[in-house]
C-alpha cells in the first residue's frame, strides 16, 4: 500500500504550532516523522493520533510525559474491548 | 427549557475565583474528554455541560450576567432590552454578547440566556472537533469471509467503506474524519460502526477458527476411506483413518476464517465426526452383525 505523507510546515501552519512541537512529539516516540531529501513529513495514517494528541495538549493543558501515558493506556484499553468481545464470542458458542 | 446550575456542574461556590473556576473546569475535562473516552456518550454529554459551564464562568461578562438573573434567566432578555434603551438615552451603547460567534453545540439556556454559542475559551488555537457518530451494520458471516464494499448512509451523506475480512461480531472499527462537522476550524469527529455478524452457517465461529461436524458412516469409520466434506469456501477430499471413533476431531489447518487485516493468513477448520449407524437392517445385514458381534465375544 502506498504511503502518503504531509509536509510537517503544512500541519503546524494548519493547526497554529510550531514545528518543534512534532519534532518533541516524534522523539517521545508519539508519532512517526519520515525524512525526505532534508525535508519532514508526517504519515498521513498518523494524523489522527497527531490532532488526537495536540487535543489532549491544549485542551486539558497535558504535557508530553502525560500523554505518552494516556495513549499507551488507551491502546491497553482498546486490546482489552477487543478480547471482552472475542471471549463474549467465545460464550456464545456454548448458548 | 430547564435552569443550569453551572456552579453545580463545575462543583464550586458562586463565590469561586477565577483559577477556582480553572481548577474545577480542567479536573472535569480530563476525566470527561472526549479522547480519553472514546466510544462513550453519557462522558460526552458531561464533557459538553462542563465547556459550556466553563464558557459561561470564565468569562467576567458572561458570569455577571448569569449571576445577576439565576433563576429568573427568562426575564433576562426583558431587562437587557430595557437597560439598553436606558443607556442609549444617555448616549453609551449597551454590552453586546452576539460578537462572531461559531456554532457550537450549546444547550437552549446557553442560547436563550447569551443569544448565540461562544467559542471556548480554553480552545482558541485548535477549535472544537465535531461530534463522533456511531452506526450498526449487521453483516452475515459468509459477507465478512472476504473484503466487503459497503454503502453507508450517515446523515444523508453516502460513505462508502471496505469492511476488511475477519471482522469480529461486536468489533467496532473508526472511520476518521466522517463524524460531526468541527467547529472553528476544529476537526471533524469519527464514526465509530460497530458489527454485529449473523452466523446462519453450519460452522461456529471462535475468533480465525471455525468448528463443524461431519456426518461419518459407519463403514468408512471402521474401515477407513475418503470423504467429502464441506469447508467455508468450498468441498475438500478428507482421508478418514481406519476404526475412526464417534467425535474425533481432525483440524484442516488454513481451512478456518480469514485473520482480521492479515491477507492471506487464515485460522483453522475443526471438524468433529459424527457417527451415523445404519438404519432398517435387512435380515441378512443382521444376520452378518450378530456374525461380527460373535467375533468379538
Amino acid at each position: 500500500m502506498e504511503q502518503e505523507y504531509i509536509l510537517i510546515t503544512d500541519f503546524c501552519t494548519s493547526h497554529n504550532i510550531e514545528t518543534h512541537f512534532v519534532m518533541e512529539l516524534y522523539e517521545y516516540g508519539l508519532v512517526d516523522v519520515i525524512v525526505k531529501e532534508d525535508i519532514h513529513y508526517i504519515p498521513i495514517q498518523q494524523l489522527p493520533k497527531a490532532e488526537k494528541i495536540l487535543r489532549l495538549h491544549s485542551d486539558l493543558d497535558i504535557n508530553l510525559e502525560g500523554i505518552a501515558v494516556i495513549t499507551r493506556l488507551l491502546n491497553r484499553m482498546e486490546k482489552m474491548q477487543n478480547e471482552i468481545t472475542q471471549l463474549k464470542n467465545k460464550l456464545d458458542l456454548y448458548s | 427549557m430547564k435552569f443550569i446550575d453551572y456552579y453545580k456542574i463545575l462543583g464550586l461556590d458562586k463565590s469561586a475565583s477565577q483559577s477556582e473556576i480553572k481548577k474545577a473546569y480542567r479536573k472535569l475535562a480530563r476525566k470527561h474528554h472526549p479522547d480519553v473516552n472514546p466510544n462513550d456518550k453519557e462522558a460526552e454529554k458531561k464533557f459538553k455541560e462542563i465547556n459550556e459551564a466553563n464558557e459561561v464562568l470564565s468569562d467576567p461578562e458572561k458570569r455577571k450576567k448569569y449571576d445577576k438573573y439565576g433563576k429568573d434567566w427568562e426575564h433576562a432578555e426583558e431587562f437587557e432590552k430595557a437597560r439598553a434603551s436606558q443607556q442609549s438615552a444617555y448616549g453609551s451603547g449597551g454590552q453586546s454578547y452576539s460578537q462572531s460567534y461559531g456554532e457550537q453545540d450549546f444547550s437552549d439556556f446557553f442560547e436563550s440566556m447569551f443569544g448565540g454559542s461562544g467559542g471556548f475559551s480554553g480552545r482558541s488555537k485548535a477549535g472544537f472537533r465535531g461530534q463522533d457518530l456511531n452506526a450498526e451494520l449487521k453483516l452475515h458471516l459468509r459477507d465478512v469471509f472476504t473484503p466487503h464494499k459497503q454503502t453507508l448512509n450517515v446523515n444523508g451523506k453516502n460513505i462508502r467503506i471496505t469492511v476488511p475480512a475477519g471482522i469480529e461480531n461486536g468489533q467496532t472499527i473508526k472511520i476518521s474524519g466522517h463524524g460531526g462537522p468541527g467547529h472553528q476550524g476544529g476537526p471533524k469527529g469519527d464514526l465509530y460502526i460497530t458489527f454485529g455478524i449473523i452466523n446462519d452457517t453450519a460452522f461456529k465461529r471462535d475468533g480465525n477458527n471455525l468448528y463443524t461436524k461431519v456426518n461419518l458412516d459407519l463403514y468408512t469409520a471402521l474401515l477407513g476411506g475418503e470423504i467429502m466434506v464441506n469447508t467455508f469456501d468450498g468441498q475438500v477430499k478428507l482421508n478418514v483413518k481406519p476404526e475412526t471413533q464417534n467425535g474425533t476431531k481432525v483440524k484442516l489447518k488454513g481451512k478456518g476464517f480469514p485473520v482480521y487485516k492479515k491477507p492471506d493468513v487464515y485460522g483453522d477448520l475443526y471438524i468433529t465426526y459424527n457417527l451415523v449407524t445404519p438404519t432398517n437392517l435387512t435380515a441378512k445385514e443382521k444376520g452378518l452383525f450378530q456374525e461380527l458381534a460373535n467375533l468379538r465375544k
